[in-house]
């Protein structure tokens, strides 16, 4: 086992040279090849029919929307939309396999030649070139059971659930992206990223990773400089978030350093990744991969997406996130650095919805930027991910703009919220915490502060308006906080005045 | 012996319509026939007599409650092992589907049982239909009615052997190279290869996807027809099902039946006769073209130049699917699991059920087809088998410009014995060299019997068709098969020796 290189010294030496390739589930119905329903979290092996169980005698029939899903992303991507192709079987034996062949496309796939830009987190934009997107089908799901970890290495016995099995893909595979230099692990992240954002805005997947519906191995390859021929590749395995892509590349740059580093050669291999200890560890050497033997899937017909369809799906293709991402800067009015914040934090929608809700972008902004990412960090999860709507935040921000709750009670009350005691509302009268508006009770307090603290009450009376924040304070303190500050001293002034 | 059984089941659908006989009886007719030959013909794996019984009641009861009925309605029928059936045992002929009973039925199965036609059991065949003799089955052999020694004809020999010993006036059969029609010759019945695309395959156990079709097999002409329009159609379930009606088939073989071929222009295939062609065969074949030459065909000679090929890519192309088609069968989720002592991986689960569950035609033609789709040999095997399919289908476009069907024996010799080609791979291959170029271009045939070779034993008659023209086959069919009976004074099978009967 070689030295792991410093990551900068390793970019210092090497350019690195990376490839993604991103599998994402389509939100069809049913299923790829078949009528069973498309869910998750069913009951294992309850969503499927002959089809995708691969019993003897069924056979396949093409998800047109899964077509369609497939072409928006191809147009998205700037790919050109083949007149005409084919799926193949990719035949390998494999439990969660059921026919023991993969249906998916191989040297014909519905979508080529592309581009996407991705925007990184300086705002600088990178543009990588997309090879192919081609359609296919996911594999069942196997849970090795009495091993200690979890793989099939010393296992008692593997559970297989075809749930999954024959659910749409589409697998999306860029060029070889030169040029990042020591940003290639960003690039991968907001490749990846902008990936995720566009399925959504395209609504052809719901393009959750917690739940796998987008999945991506990362290629790395090292090479002396710029100029030379690309070197050997390892391909990592599921990286399945955006930091993790992030890391991965990261992690192989300084292995691979390593490895060339003292004269070795790196190997053309799989590697698993490791969320825990943030590595890789070979998995299969690719130079003796199976040979899948690759053919066209005879029980299916050539797919050849009229021309007039494919101008209509392109005409109805949705803002796509990019564009919307600019026009919202320039609704909301945030600086380049700020909305570069807020896309970077996952806010972009989150802060839609606030505003449509009536708060202003500015509000909106400080509440999901402020409090509840502070809250999401130190809970880990994704803002999106808090037990808190865009709805509740407008809520919020108007009892605050109405004056009926000040800034400070303002974040009692969405302490409340996040702690599940309902809406903004009901944590207010539940609690308590609405400005105390009455003057009644506040000239009281005041008349209390001043009692007990008559050197101070005797200074103000004399003139001297150094300590009235001690009155209001202790005002404040006697009103939990409910009372409106500037009020506190408009009339603890005109009381003093009175003598 | 019940009249029932010897009738066609155009004859027997017009007395049951007729209420002149009840679909129980016909049933019973041929449940007790099977009693009492199959023991010596062994056509089927697995008879339904309950089940098929109680389709015969309910279509009984529905037809006297003045239910419109579909023609066969009561008709009693055989399906060919690779056919999946619902709650039947279905094993392709192979061991490693022992005891599957599928949860579903095959599209041409449902349309059967619409139609009401009572079951009668699963025939026996050529494991996952490799074979010409149904030697292969798993399950033992079939024995041909004509003589118990000889080989039924495969992979189909069972549904053959049915339909010529009586025991079903219909059955279904499954043709990839010739399955349907050289069980059809050797047995002296007739059967059907449909245009591919025209029956659905949905829920037949696949060989060559890009090759296999289903279709009838029967004593008549006309039988064919009315199975061949119940059974075919588009059907969704079936990406390569052609999504158009059937042309006319009944009509065409009615209108075929009065023996007047006026204005046909039959094409004679230069490559499918001479060398390799046994002299009675050959004899017959000469005879019937005088026939449909005197009912006022025009015979005219077409060269199909690549057909010499046919066989040699046949025998890529079919492999390389079924090896890939195969692979499902690995004891994992259905049929067959063999756990072997030591460390029983699923990898090596997988490898000891097919070492177990395949027998060896299968074997080869599975170790052939992966062979043959490897890296570094796809592209002068499959790939050069895929072009010699479309110099093939070029052959037959040339040929149908000039002819409007093509015509050749079905097989080039009549029934060998049992045993004679088991260790001759390459021999047994051969009986399909003037079946395959039709599955290769997707194009249809027929075969009927057109005599007795010298040896005593039945010739078949190939007619093919254009693509989606069906109809033409059974128009000519049934004319050469109207005048052969003509001459015959009866059907070729009552020259068959009648069977000993089990008590």
């Amino acid at each position: 086992m070689s030295t792991l290189v410093d990551y900068d010294d390793a970019v210092a030496r090497f350019d690195p040279v990376i490839g993604i390739e991103v599998h994402v589930e389509l939100g069809t119905r049913t299923k790829m090849f078949d009528g069973a329903p498309a869910g998750f979290g069913e009951e294992p092996n309850t969503s499927v029919t002959p089809v995708s169980l691969g019993l003897p005698g069924s056979l396949p029939v093409v998800n047109g929307t899964a077509v369609e899903y497939a072409i928006r992303i191809g147009l998205a991507l700037n790919c050109q939309i083949a007149e005409t192709c084919r799926f193949a079987r990719k035949n390998y034996f494999y439990p969660d396999v059921p026919k023991n062949f993969q249906t998916s496309q191989y040297d014909e796939p519905i979508a080529f030649d592309g581009h996407v830009d991705v925007e990184l987190e300086d705002g600088s934009i990178f543009r990588v070139e997309i090879e192919r997107a081609h359609m296919e089908e996911d594999a069942g799901k196997n849970t090795h059971v009495g091993g200690s970890t979890g793989r099939i290495h010393g296992a008692e016995y593997s559970l297989v659930d075809y749930n999954r099995a024959g659910i749409p893909l589409v697998e999306i595979v860029t060029r070889p992206i030169t040029g990042a230099g020591a940003r290639a692990p960003e690039v991968a992240r907001a490749y990846v990223q902008t990936l995720r954002d566009l399925f959504r805005a395209l609504g052809v997947s719901e393009a959750r990773m917690e739940r796998g519906n987008v999945r991506a191995d990362v290629n790395v390859s090292l090479r002396n400089t710029p100029q030379d021929a690309l070197g050997t590749r390892t391909e990592t395995k599921n990286v399945n978030s955006f930091r993790s892509v992030e890391r991965a590349v990261r992690f192989e740059i300084g292995r691979q350093a390593g490895v060339l580093d003292e004269g070795g050669s790196i190997v053309q291999e799989t590697r698993h990744w490791h969320e825990d200890t943030g590595t890789t560890t070979s998995g299969r050497i690719k130079s003796d991969a199976e040979d899948y033997r690759y053919f066209p899937e005879p029980d299916l017909v050539p797919i050849a997406p009229d021309r007039a369809w494919v101008e209509e799906i392109r005409a109805s293709l949705p803002e796509l996130p990019a564009a919307r991402r600019r026009r919202l800067q320039g609704e909301w009015g945030y600086a380049d650095a700020e909305m570069r914040d807020v896309v970077n934090a996952g806010a972009v929608e989150l802060i839609e919805a606030t505003v449509a809700g009536g708060t202003s972008p500015a509000a909106a902004r400080k509440w999901w930027m402020g409090e509840l990412a502070r809250t999401a960090k130190q809970q880990e999860v994704e803002l999106e991910a808090l037990p808190i709507t865009p709805a509740q935040i407008a809520a919020l921000q108007k009892l605050v703009d109405d004056g009926r709750i000040n800034d400070k009670l303002a974040r009692q009350v969405l302490e409340g919220v996040l702690a599940g005691e309902g809406d903004p509302e009901a944590v207010v009268v539940a609690r308590g915490l609405e400005v105390v508006s009455d003057d009644g009770p506040l000239l009281e307090a005041i008349d209390a502060a001043l009692a007990a603290q008559p050197d101070i009450a005797e200074k103000i009376r004399s003139g001297n308006l150094g300590p009235v924040g001690a009155i209001i304070g202790a005002v404040m303190k006697a009103t939990r906080g409910q009372a409106d500050a500037g009020r506190v001293r408009e009339l603890l002034l005109e009381r003093v005045a009175q003598g | 012996m019940s009249d029932l059984t010897r009738i066609s089941a155009a004859t027997l659908a017009e007395k049951l319509s007729a209420g002149e006989v009840s679909s129980v009886e016909a049933t019973q007719a041929h449940l007790d026939r099977i009693t009492a030959v199959d023991g010596a013909v062994h056509a089927f794996l697995h008879v339904s007599a309950d089940e098929a019984l109680a389709t015969a009641a309910d279509v009984d009861q529905r037809r006297a409650a003045g239910e419109d009925l579909h023609a066969l309605a009561g008709v009693p029928i055989a399906v060919k092992d690779v056919v999946v059936t619902k709650g039947l045992p279905t094993t392709a002929g192979s061991k490693i589907l022992e005891g599957w009973v599928p949860p579903y039925d095959a599209t041409l199965v449902e349309r059967i049982k619409a139609a009401g036609l009572p079951i009668l059991g699963k025939t026996n065949m050529d494991e996952f239909a490799m074979g010409s003799s149904t030697e292969h089955s798993a399950y033992g052999n079939t024995h041909n009615p004509w003589d118990l020694t000889r080989i039924p004809g495969g992979s189909g020999g069972g549904s053959a052997a049915a339909v010529a010993a009586y025991e079903a006036p219909l059955a279904i059969g499954t043709d990839t190279g010739g399955s349907i029609r050289q069980p059809g010759a050797v047995t002296g019945t007739v059967g059907v290869k449909p245009t591919y695309g025209s029956v659905s395959r949905y829920g037949l156990i696949a060989m060559a996807s890009s090759l296999d079709q289903a279709g009838p097999v029967t004593r008549t002409v006309l039988d064919s027809a009315l199975l061949h329009e119940l059974i075919g159609g588009h059907d969704p379930l079936d990406s390569t099902s052609i999504a158009e009606p059937l042309p006319g088939l009944v009509a065409a073989a009615r209108q075929g039946a009065t023996g007047d071929l006026t204005g046909v222009r039959v094409g004679v295939i230069r490559e499918l006769q001479g060398e390799g062609y046994q002299a009675g065969v050959l004899a017959r074949f000469q005879e019937s073209l005088a026939i449909l030459e005197a009912a006022g065909a025009t015979i005219v000679e077409v060269s199909c130049p690549h057909f010499e090929y046919a066989l040699g890519a046949y025998y890529l192309i079919m492999p390389s699917e079924a090896s890939s088609n195969l692979a499902k069968f690995d004891g994992m989720r259905f049929g067959l699991r063999v756990v072997p002592e030591d460390n029983p991986t699923a990898e090596r689960v997988m490898s000891a059920t097919r070492g177990q569950g395949f027998g060896d035609e299968v074997k080869r033609r599975i170790i052939l087809g992966t062979y043959a789709l490897s890296a570094g040999y796809y592209d002068a095997y499959y790939g050069s088998a895929q072009k010699v399919r479309t110099l093939i289908q070029r052959d037959f476009d040339a040929a149908f410009a000039q002819a409007d069907v093509l015509v050749s024996p079905t097989a080039p010799t009549t029934a060998f014995k049992l045993g004679e080609k088991l260790d001759d791979p390459l021999a047994m291959y051969l009986n399909d060299v003037a079946t395959i170029p039709a599955n290769l271009a997707g194009v249809p045939g027929l075969s009927l019997p057109n005599g007795l070779s010298d040896d005593g034993l039945p010739v078949g008659f190939q007619v093919l068709a254009p693509a989606k023209a069906d109809d033409r086959l059974y128009r000519v069919g049934a004319a050469l098969e109207a005048l052969l009976e003509k001459n015959w004074g009866g059907p070729l099978l009552s020259q068959a020796p009648e069977l000993e009967v089990a008590r």
